[in-house]
């Protein structure tokens, strides 16, 4: 049970091994048995992620979790459930992609799509259902501001995001009457394993930066963030830039 | 599924509310309960944390089964027969006139039978008379193999009666109580109020003393600083005798009262409890009492219940609720106690209705709360950087080999909890031999792995 003033018992990360979800776990780790259950590839980066909450105190269950095999998606969640209730369901996993080959290889874009959107939309039901039956439970999709306003640059990356912070956004209108809420958080950059060999924009911020923005945010139960909050300025203005101006922005 | 909350409304999961109407119904209740998230037993709702509430099952609601089902007035001492959706505000009431009185009162009247022995609730006179539960003679529980016991202290094994005391609805369905009462000839206090300048001057005067009278409490101020830091109202009284009445009052000696000032409405934000509040609140609370008066004689109201005026005050905190920390240390931690009172004033949380008590010694529950020493509770609004005040707090409350008070929990890990209640494993043992599906469950059962 997540207690009153904002702590969980329990943590699913959907992509154990995403930098921010495990600075999320870190968090939560500090001062509490906390019981974390890692879904990623199997691999020598999951059974490091492992070892180091382990290390932090938490009890830790690893447990498959392939993206593109949706046919395999619920018995990971089945799994992630096994050991009890999960107060907090982090939606962590994403690819970034080559963005020219991103719209020009068909192969390139499908990965993307699934990936970024239809793995987390299929999870994300399956997850909903579970939380819906134990009256309780915080859902957090990493949402990213790339999906605010699609821009030339990374569009594909951006639709998939789009796509991804309406289904969850929708998600949590769909089960306020449910007891479970949803938070989307619309990080900016961050510097990360993902982000890695690309230039940094600006306001960049670490995992660590968007773990405590998490922490917070479920604590206050909040919605939908901005990481950094002035980000929410910044994309409130970008939308709004027309077209023909929006096109030769440097971004 | 409806939201269900405590008192505190911190935490607040959703729950299918079974209304019941029979003990018949209790049973099929049971009967079809799921397995899987269980069922647990609700009252009037005014635990403040998470005990009453069952995310994803089934919460029991007694407050239907609100008969008094038999009065022996002529035993030595009298006792009353009740259902356990009985409140204490309605038992009370109807005693009165009898020249009967409810034991032990807890700091609102507004709580059920089987909720005052789950949480084996304590008042302003723990210290002369002990905790609920050294009152209650027998019990009617429903288990979990449909089966109504009455279990009782005077049982070859006891254990199932002491495990229930306490328990938090753990261990069965309350559905009856029979409780001890005590004579008396009205229903007023003579009452000594006197103020004290800081933390030390108040424990003091309450070590000294305290055996004079049935009832001893005091308020303190948790949020000024220096060298007015914990300066305090001390209350203590007795139960007034006819003779000590004035005449107005010998006219009408049993009379209740309990006026009441209407409901608070939903409209209040978070923060309204900010320093300037809180600082004004302190400063007037302190003030408005005698320096020193004694021989005052107060009605039930003005001595014990004085919150019980307003309906529904929590909601003064706003949308995010408040949490209430309620703990106990032994005696010769004294410099403990002190402790955590100055980490709580200087904080910066702030706290206004904050009580203290000598509690005297404890009963043979396992679970229950109270042990000889001091006790203090804080309401503190839920704000950032309150978790680790608390987990502070219990560090030290761990280290002084005390405990905080389950009725008023919302935060406690299960790692903690065991190292405050080292007779875990004794509830446990009993609650597996009762209950070994575990169909009584709740958020407090899962929050603190009582399994």
């Amino acid at each position: 049970m997540i207690n009153a003033v904002g702590t969980p018992q329990s943590l699913l990360l959907l992509g154990g091994t995403s930098d921010i979800a495990l600075a999320i776990a870190r968090r939560y780790a500090i001062g509490h048995s906390l019981r974390v259950v890692l879904a990623a590839r199997p691999g020598e980066r999951r059974t490091a992620a492992a070892e180091e909450l382990r290390s932090l105190g938490c009890k830790v269950r690893e447990i498959d979790l392939e993206a593109r095999d949706f046919g395999s998606h619920p018995a990971t969640v089945e799994q992630a459930f096994a050991d009890g209730d999960i107060d907090i369901a982090v939606v962590a996993f994403g690819l970034l992609g080559d963005p020219e080959r991103a719209w020009r290889e068909p192969e390139a874009v499908l990965e993307l799509a699934e990936v970024n959107y239809t793995a987390p939309v299929h999870l994300g039901v399956m997850v909903a259902a579970r939380m819906r039956a134990q009256g309780h439970g915080f859902i957090v999709a990493l949402s990213s501001v790339a999906g605010e306003r699609v821009r030339r640059s990374n569009f594909v990356y951006g639709s998939t995001k789009a796509g991804f912070d309406g289904f969850f956004l929708g998600l949590g209108e769909a089960l306020r009457d449910h007891g479970v809420s949803v938070l989307v958080v619309r990080a900016g950059f961050v510097k990360s394993k993902m982000t890695r060999g690309v230039n940094e924009a600006p306001l960049a911020v670490t995992p660590d930066d968007v773990a405590d923005a998490v922490v917070a945010a479920v604590k206050d139960k909040r919605e939908l963030i901005w990481v950094p909050p002035p980000m929410r300025v910044v994309m409130s203005g970008l939308r709004h830039v027309p077209r023909p101006i929006f096109r030769r922005l440097p971004i | 599924m409806v939201p269900l909350h405590g008192w505190g409304r911190g935490t607040s999961t959703r729950a299918h509310l079974a209304g019941i109407d029979s003990v018949a119904d209790a049973v099929s209740v049971l009967r079809k309960a799921d397995g899987d998230r269980g069922v647990v037993p609700r009252g009037l709702g005014r635990s403040y944390g998470d005990a009453a509430q069952n995310a994803g099952g089934t919460a029991l609601d007694l407050t239907k089964l609100n008969r008094i089902l038999h009065v022996d007035a002529e035993s030595e001492p009298p006792t009353v027969s009740v259902q356990a959706g009985v409140s204490i505000d309605a038992l009370m009431r109807a005693m009165l006139p009898f020249g009967l009185w409810v034991p032990v009162l807890p700091g609102t009247r507004q709580v059920t039978i089987g909720g005052a022995v789950a949480a084996d609730v304590h008042g302003k006179n723990h210290h002369t008379e002990g905790s609920f539960g050294n009152h209650v003679r027998s019990l009617d529980l429903l288990t979990a193999d449909l089966e109504v016991r009455t279990v009782s202290p005077d049982d070859d094994n006891p254990d199932l009666f002491w495990a229930t005391i306490g328990g938090m609805g753990l261990t069965g369905v309350i559905l009856g109580a029979t409780i001890a009462l005590q004579r008396t000839e009205t229903a007023y206090f003579i009452v000594d109020t006197e103020r004290c300048s800081d933390i030390h001057d108040l424990m003091a005067k309450m070590s000294n003393g305290d055996e004079n009278y049935t009832y001893s409490v005091a308020w303190f101020d948790a949020v000024s600083k220096g060298k007015h830091m914990g300066r305090a109202v001390l209350t203590r009284g007795n139960k007034a005798r006819l003779r000590d009445l004035p005449v107005k009052l010998a006219k009408d000696p049993l009379r209740f009262v309990a006026p009441s000032l209407g409901t608070v409405p939903e409209i209040f934000p978070n923060r309204m409890v900010n320093l300037v509040t809180a600082r004004a609140f302190s400063t007037a609370w302190y003030h408005k009492a005698p320096k020193r008066r004694s021989g005052e004689i107060q009605n039930i109201t003005e001595f014990f219940h004085p919150l019980d005026i307003v309906a529904e005050w929590n909601r003064l905190y706003g949308p995010h609720g408040f949490l209430q920390y309620q703990f106990v240390v032994p005696f010769s931690e004294a410099d403990i106690f002190r402790t955590c009172v100055e980490m709580i004033v200087n904080s910066g949380h702030l706290s206004c209705l904050n009580v203290l008590k000598r509690f005297g010694p404890g009963d043979p529950a396992p679970l229950s709360f109270a042990m000889p020493g001091w006790t203090l509770t804080v309401d503190l609004p839920i704000e950032p950087g309150l978790d680790r005040l608390c987990d502070a707090l219990d560090e030290q409350v761990v280290a002084a080999g005390g405990r905080v008070y389950l009725a008023k929990d919302s935060r406690l890990s299960a790692a903690t909890f065991r190292k405050m209640y080292p007779r875990v494993e004794e509830f446990l043992a009993v609650r597996r031999e009762v209950d070994p599906a575990g169909i009584f469950n709740s958020d407090l059962a899962r929050r603190l792995e009582l399994k």
